[in-house]
């Protein structure tokens, strides 16, 4: 589904992205943990261009990012996004929200996409917020409506970059259990993440990040109790 | 002081101060329309990625703001038509001048309202999958829109208010009858003071209309 190969990503003299390479498959979910300034957040927005690619290759769902040809608004049809601070569209409603991409974009009717907005909610378990506005809800239900309007798109790919780093901690749990029913539905994930009982107990594999390069990566349970990286094992010792 | 002014005589001279009442709505309208729409497309001239674009959107806005607007008239009406060659009806010239002068200052609000909507709300509709065109269309410029009115009401009322320089330029509207009446018939104090309340009068309106829509659309 995903391959970078070399990936290099720098923002004027400052290179945050140092040789990235990394393949993802199909229905994997796959967490990304570090310290902050590591370069994880870049990485993720490298992967549907939010980020422009300095050198290196990263292909997505087939397509070739790097290649100028390649029509980017297509590949993020495939590719839905959350975002840490939810970026809901404060001037439209919960289900205006999640039904915009899918009739602009996929061109569906309205009746379609009402539809299939109103059984995003319901599986998100925001069936009664439909007609209110984002500001009357608070952070957790925003980011579940945000998943919801990303899967309203029927993307084959899901990225979250720190999704629940700006919630209140009550509010975490309900944004991670719906992530969770996704991983297990086979949905392709990749997570940045400072959750680190989520990574452990849903990723297929993590990948520890630190100045710019994966250091380590690996089944969770490894990581988590046998790092081999000492970078990798005085981070846990910090966050754990 | 009793019958010192004669208020009751300015009814006399309402068909004339009607006709520049007519004018002053018919300049403000047309000329803030026009302005309007030079305003977008030079406020967005200000954050093209388009060198040339940028440039000529800035040099426009700096030279329109960096000159008065009475200069402005008069290099419009009295010097463009020695270049030109081309003599301009004073009324054609004053929406020129109203126009040009609010599309300057209106640029840089609508630059000032899409500048101010956070970059998250271009980032979230790019990711879904919606063209640079359609994120501005559908997020980016409703959001804006909003922000503009406060700053766009107090352009409008400036720019009505100045439409009263064009009476410089001999454009019959309110300001300009008032003066030829006066000059006349000797009665400044009630001719100029019936003139300023007739400006308060569409100045109060446009406030008062522009407060019912910021009203409407905060009910979101």
């Amino acid at each position: 589904m995903i391959k970078v190969e070399n990936l290099h990503k720098s923002f004027g003299d400052h290179e945050v992205l140092k040789g990235i390479d990394c393949e993802i498959q199909s229905s994997e979910v796959v967490c990304v943990i570090g310290p902050s300034g590591s370069g994880k957040s870049t990485f993720l927005r490298c992967l549907n261009m939010l980020e422009s690619i300095t050198s290196g290759q990263v292909t997505v769902d087939g397509f070739n990012l790097k290649n100028k040809k390649t029509n980017i608004n297509m590949v993020r049809t495939e590719v839905g996004m959350v975002f840490q601070q939810f970026n809901l569209f404060p001037h439209k409603t919960v289900i205006e929200n999640i039904m915009l991409a899918p009739m602009k974009v996929r061109k569906i009717s309205k009746n379609e996409a009402k539809e299939r907005g109103l059984k995003l909610l319901k599986k998100v378990g925001l069936s009664d917020k439909a007609n209110k506005y984002p500001s009357s809800l608070s952070g957790g239900q925003q980011q579940r409506v945000a998943i919801a309007r990303a899967l309203a798109m029927e993307p084959k790919l899901m990225l979250f970059d720190e999704p629940t780093s700006a919630l209140d901690p009550e509010l975490v749990g309900e944004v991670l259990e719906v992530m969770r029913q996704l991983a297990i539905e086979g949905m392709t994930m990749v997570v940045v993440t400072h959750e680190m009982g989520f990574a452990r107990e849903v990723a297929d594999r993590v990948l520890f990040m630190d100045e710019g390069i994966i250091m380590e990566e690996g089944r969770p349970d490894v990581i988590f109790s046998n790092p081999t990286s000492g970078r990798t094992k005085e981070f846990l010792d910090k966050v754990l | 002081m009793e019958g010192r002014f004669n208020w009751a005589g300015v009814i006399d001279f309402l068909p004339e101060l009607g006709t520049g009442l007519y004018y002053t709505l018919l300049i403000s309208i047309i000329g803030l329309i026009i302005g309007f729409v030079l305003g977008a497309i030079f406020g967005l001239g200000r954050i093209s990625k388009n060198k040339i674009f940028y440039g000529i959107s800035s040099i426009y806005i700096e030279v329109i703001r960096g000159t008065p607007v009475l200069v402005q008239a008069i290099w419009i009406f009295f010097a463009l038509p020695l270049i030109t060659g081309y003599n301009m009806a004073s009324v054609t010239a004053g929406i020129i001048v109203i126009a040009v002068n609010s599309g300057a200052y209106i640029a840089e609000i609508v630059r000032g309202a899409v500048q101010s909507i956070a970059k998250g709300q271009v980032e979230a509709g790019r990711s879904l999958g919606l063209t640079h065109n359609q994120t501005m269309r559908y997020i980016v410029w409703p959001q804006a829109f909003k922000r503009m009115i406060p700053p766009l009401g107090n352009q409008f009322i400036i720019s009505i208010k100045d439409t009263s320089l064009l009476s410089v330029i001999l454009v019959p509207e309110l300001m300009f009858q008032g003066r030829l009446i006066a000059s006349n018939y000797f009665n400044a104090v009630e001719i100029y003071t019936t003139v300023a309340v007739f400006y308060l009068i569409i100045t109060l309106t446009l406030s008062y209309i522009l407060r019912m829509i910021e009203k409407r659309l905060d009910v979101q």
